[in-house]
């Protein structure tokens, strides 16, 4: 398991200076570590995220929000008539509800579909594994230089540590 | 019936004053009629117009006061946005960024899908401001009131909020004719 310290600091050490989002309970670990860091801006909700983190980069940070799946789409429209249209990128760390099948209801048909429904609107995405970690930074660093739009980095329970085991 | 039918200033009037007393503070302009009229007034780098993503100009704004806290910085808004993006003005409140101020255009309509109303006429949005944690608030009608309390603003520590009623008169404007990834790019130049 990764520990949330050292996945908040190689965050950081991509460039990552800005961190907003709604809070989710695999999550829970790294929001905790920001707030140490005196890093985070909590936001109410995702598409207010999405929006605080495009004035940042326009101001010259490198975003990065964090989110449970559902606010996917709860700011679904920000990320495509903000972000994509106006080229701002920034960094989704979305947490993956529902992975397999086995959350609450409520998360079930999100978690089932998320892949796809990234797809369709062409926001690139890749799950994070302990093995593949620093790959895996590398390329959200890389394709938000290059694309210029919203890049997701989504993460199953259990890899990073959270606030319970 | 409106409550405060009879009010006489347009939106464009309104703003084409607050502009001149602008010099080069980054302004967010919401989506709709707002960022057009805002462009033929009076078009600068420095000026960020929304096409989309209603609701969100004050989170762009409060994400670059929150960057740059050194700039003053201003939100033209409508009362149909605030209310879409109503938890913002908690964060706001909370946050309290002191280069923040935010201006309501409230003519208690969607002007730009044909007028249908808003429910601004019974929710007054500045006082929802405050409550939340704004630390200036002020409503005004007239243009003398206009100025004035702007122009006080400006010397402020913030959050400010500034509701300006006026009418749902709309200038005969064409879209905002810059592509939006070269706003991005005039903007972020310009506010450097």
């Amino acid at each position: 398991m990764i520990e949330s310290d050292a996945f908040v600091q190689a965050l950081q050490d991509i460039g990552v200076d800005f961190f907003t989002g709604v809070p989710d309970s695999i999550l829970g670990g790294i929001i905790a570590e920001l707030m140490e860091r005196r890093l985070y801006t909590p936001a109410v909700r995702e598409d207010e995220a999405v929006a605080m983190a495009a004035g940042a980069y326009m101001s010259g940070k490198v975003p990065a929000v964090l989110m449970q799946n559902s606010g996917l789409g709860t700011s679904l429209n920000t990320l495509i008539s903000l972000n994509m249209i106006y080229c701002q990128p920034c960094i989704l760390i979305v947490s993956w509800r529902g992975y397999q099948g086995k959350d609450a209801p409520e998360h079930l048909v999100m978690g089932e579909v998320m892949p796809q429904f990234l797809d369709t609107v062409k926001i690139p995405h890749r799950t994070l594994s302990e093995k593949t970690a620093i790959d895996d930074l590398k390329w959200l660093a890389e394709t938000f230089m290059k694309q210029r739009i919203p890049v997701a980095l989504l993460m199953t329970k259990g890899v990073v540590r959270g606030l319970h085991p | 019936m409106r409550p405060e039918q009879g009010t006489m200033q347009s939106r464009a009037m309104a703003m084409a004053a607050l502009l001149e007393l602008l010099t080069d503070q980054p302004v967010i302009i919401c989506n709709g009629f707002p960022s057009r009229e805002a462009y033929k007034i009076a078009d600068r780098p420095t000026h960020f117009y929304m096409i989309g993503s209603m609701g969100n100009a004050s989170a762009i704004a409060l994400g670059v006061a929150l960057a740059k806290p050194n700039k003053q910085v201003v939100v033209f808004d409508g009362d149909g946005n605030v209310l879409m993006g109503m938890g913002t003005l908690a964060t706001v409140g909370a946050l309290k960024p002191k280069n923040f101020i935010h201006v309501v255009f409230d003519n208690e309509v969607y002007g730009t899908t044909g007028n249908q109303p808003t429910i601004s006429n019974v929710v007054p949005l500045e006082k929802m401001a405050k409550a939340a944690g704004y630390v200036n608030v002020e409503r005004v009608r007239e243009r003398e009131d206009l100025i004035y309390e702007f122009t006080d603003m400006l010397k402020k520590d913030g959050p400010s909020m500034l509701l300006v009623k006026i009418n749902e008169m709309v200038e005969d404007v064409g879209r905002v004719m810059i592509d939006p990834q070269d706003i991005t790019k005039r903007f972020m130049k310009a506010i450097q």
